[in-house]
């Protein structure tokens, strides 16, 4: 559509207002984290703080191990990320150029697992682990999340787009199947890769429900559950409790930011038809 | 070098080739199972596996550490399905979805057409749409607790009035929505802007020569275009909310008075509180068959109602 350039002016103010409205509630957070309890409780309430003052921030880091908890989850995060990837890059491979018995069959499982949600398994899977003693671990965190069927689905997707000839050409130099994959398949996924990679580093980082289940243990939380224990330790103090909010936002918004395009791209790629 | 490999290759002997081709055959059949073992271990291990369990579970009776006791077959159903807190949390659950849902595929929609035209600035916009994609469920509790302060809050102060928009049970569902329809408002965009950038802009320039104003566009090209993404979008916003958990678990707990104890805050506590494995394994089925409609349905209409190019 063509716009004089007037209204696209106009438009644009409208889109940026708009955006102001939808990050309103981070905006209003970072604010308060500035503000002291007293300004917090003035009536009526007040927008901006007078002037900016960071004793909620050192407040947040030093009731509760905040940086402990964001090394945590950085570690919860990388290892499933990475080992998604791994799984889901092999698994993706065998799928895509092979040809087996139950091949179907076995994809189809895998797109089973994705109408299974978590929250159905949960209990079931909280009784394994404690059973087996994994609780208040990190890897408790890490192994039951280092495959997922959106990943293999969308390296599969990928995979199929290149041509056979690429993979025949390379046998033909002497790669063998393993070093086809890791030489040649991904790095030519690499968009694929990015993008699952910052979906699943996001999602890890944000997991709420398992983290809080499996972990009792002060120095094996992650920000989420920490986030949590800073409300307790707070009660009303509700600006060391934003800035807490705000700084593991950080991490996650900061991925956001510098991977949206490739996230966009992978993301929507299979939604397209035609 | 490369082309050394190459060309060495080239000339290798036949009859060796014959040999590498055999053993690569041989174990070509065993291959790719070594590539799946991996992925499979852990769907095994971690979602089939719990699968069975779960259902097993929900057919016996077990101890506060969740062992099994004895086999009661379907009485676990048979108790849910009399009582009346589960028809509670059932249509609890079913409300907080359309409450979700609807206004958060409405206004993302909204937002999708307004950036839909390439303008200046447009990346700056268009991240402050979708950032609410990264953020979790525990900040945002924690943020919008402070929103709905009922004496401190900004939402009060610019209303002017003192509702207890967490401790009302009139409100506390709305406000769970309201936080949860934000935090789906990103993801939403993301799709809806994709399917709109699709759209070929003569379709739009002709009609707009032909006189059809903006509702007219919308209705007769935008929506039938975009259908495809919407009822993605619409079937993305309907599975996040049936799984909401920390924004409820944070700000209202499931009540004031079971107002806002939706199934997975339900099962929760049924588990995690009253030590009833059994119960929570059968409202979790339960939970499951809702989804796996939602899931059929999606594919039946997507078979039948959406328009493709």
């Amino acid at each position: 559509m063509k716009l004089c350039k007037k209204n696209r002016m106009i438009l644009t103010g409208v889109n940026i207002v708009c955006g102001l409205l939808i990050i309103s509630p981070l905006l209003y957070a970072v604010s308060l984290s500035f503000m002291s309890q007293g300004e917090i409780a003035q009536y009526p309430a007040k927008l901006l703080p007078s002037h900016l003052n960071l004793d909620n921030y050192k407040e947040a880091l030093n009731t509760v191990p905040l940086l402990r908890f964001v090394i945590n989850s950085l570690i919860v995060s990388v290892f499933v990320t990475v080992g998604q990837v791994i799984t889901s890059s092999l698994a993706a491979y065998a799928f895509a150029f092979y040809e087996f018995k139950y091949k179907k069959l076995l994809f189809l499982l895998v797109l089973a697992t994705m109408m299974i949600p978590s929250e159905t398994t949960i209990i079931s899977n909280f009784l394994t682990v404690s059973s087996w003693g994994w609780t208040d671990s990190l890897h408790v965190l890490i192994i039951p999340f280092l495959t997922s069927a959106m990943g293999i689905f969308l390296i599969r997707q990928f995979y199929l787009t290149i041509p056979k000839e690429l993979l025949e050409a390379a046998k033909i130099d002497g790669c063998n199947n393993f070093k086809i994959l890791i030489n040649i398949l991904i790095p030519i996924s690499k968009p694929a890769i990015a993008s699952l990679s910052i979906y699943t580093f996001i999602g890890t980082w944000n997991q709420y429900l398992w983290p809080l289940l499996t972990i009792n243990n002060g120095n094996n939380r992650t920000v989420q559950i920490g986030i949590s224990m800073l409300q307790f330790a707070e009660g009303s103090n509700y600006g060391v409790v934003l800035a807490g909010a705000i700084l593991i936002l950080i991490p996650s918004i900061l991925v956001f930011i510098i991977g949206q395009r490739s996230l966009v791209a992978g993301m929507t790629a299979g939604s397209v038809k035609g | 070098m490369e082309q050394r490999a190459m060309y060495s290759s080239g000339i290798m002997p036949m009859e060796k080739d014959k040999v590498k081709k055999r053993r690569r055959l041989r174990l070509g059949k065993l291959e790719p199972i070594f590539y799946l073992i991996p992925a499979f271990s852990v769907f095994i291990v971690f979602v089939f596996y719990p699968f069975i369990k779960t259902i097993l579970l929900s057919l016996s009776q077990t101890n506060l550490r969740g062992e099994i006791q004895e086999f009661v077959g379907l009485d676990n159903f048979i108790e849910l399905f009399q009582s009346p807190e589960f028809y509670h949390s059932i249509i609890v659950t079913f409300q907080f979805v359309l409450f979700v849902s609807i206004p958060s595929v409405g206004i993302s929609l909204m937002l999708a057409l307004l950036a839909n035209n390439k303008l200046k600035g447009n990346r700056v916009y268009e991240l402050m749409f979708s950032l609410p994609m990264a953020i979790a469920s525990a900040p945002a509790a924690a943020i919008w607790a402070m929103i709905f302060h009922p004496t401190n809050g900004v939402l009060n102060l610019i209303l002017g009035k003192e509702i207890g928009w967490l401790t009302d049970p009139n409100y506390a569902l709305f406000s769970i929505s309201i936080v949860t329809g934000w935090l789906n408002l990103g993801i939403n965009f993301i799709f809806l802007t994709t399917g709109l950038r699709n759209i070929p802009s003569e379709l739009l320039e002709s009609s707009a020569i032909d006189g059809a104003n903006f509702w007219h566009k919308l209705k007769h090209i935008i929506i039938p275009m975009i259908s495809p993404q919407m009822f993605l979008v619409i079937f993305m916003n309907l599975v996040n909310s049936f799984q909401a958990f920390g924004q409820i678990k944070l700000l209202t707990q499931g009540g004031p008075g079971d107002s806002t104890n939706v199934l997975v805050h339900s099962i929760y506590r049924e588990a995690f509180f009253n030590g009833r494995f059994e119960t929570a394994c059968t409202q979790a089925l339960v939970l499951f068959v809702i989804m796996l409609i939602v899931t059929l349905l999606q594919f039946k209409f997507e078979k039948k109602g959406v328009h493709y190019q």
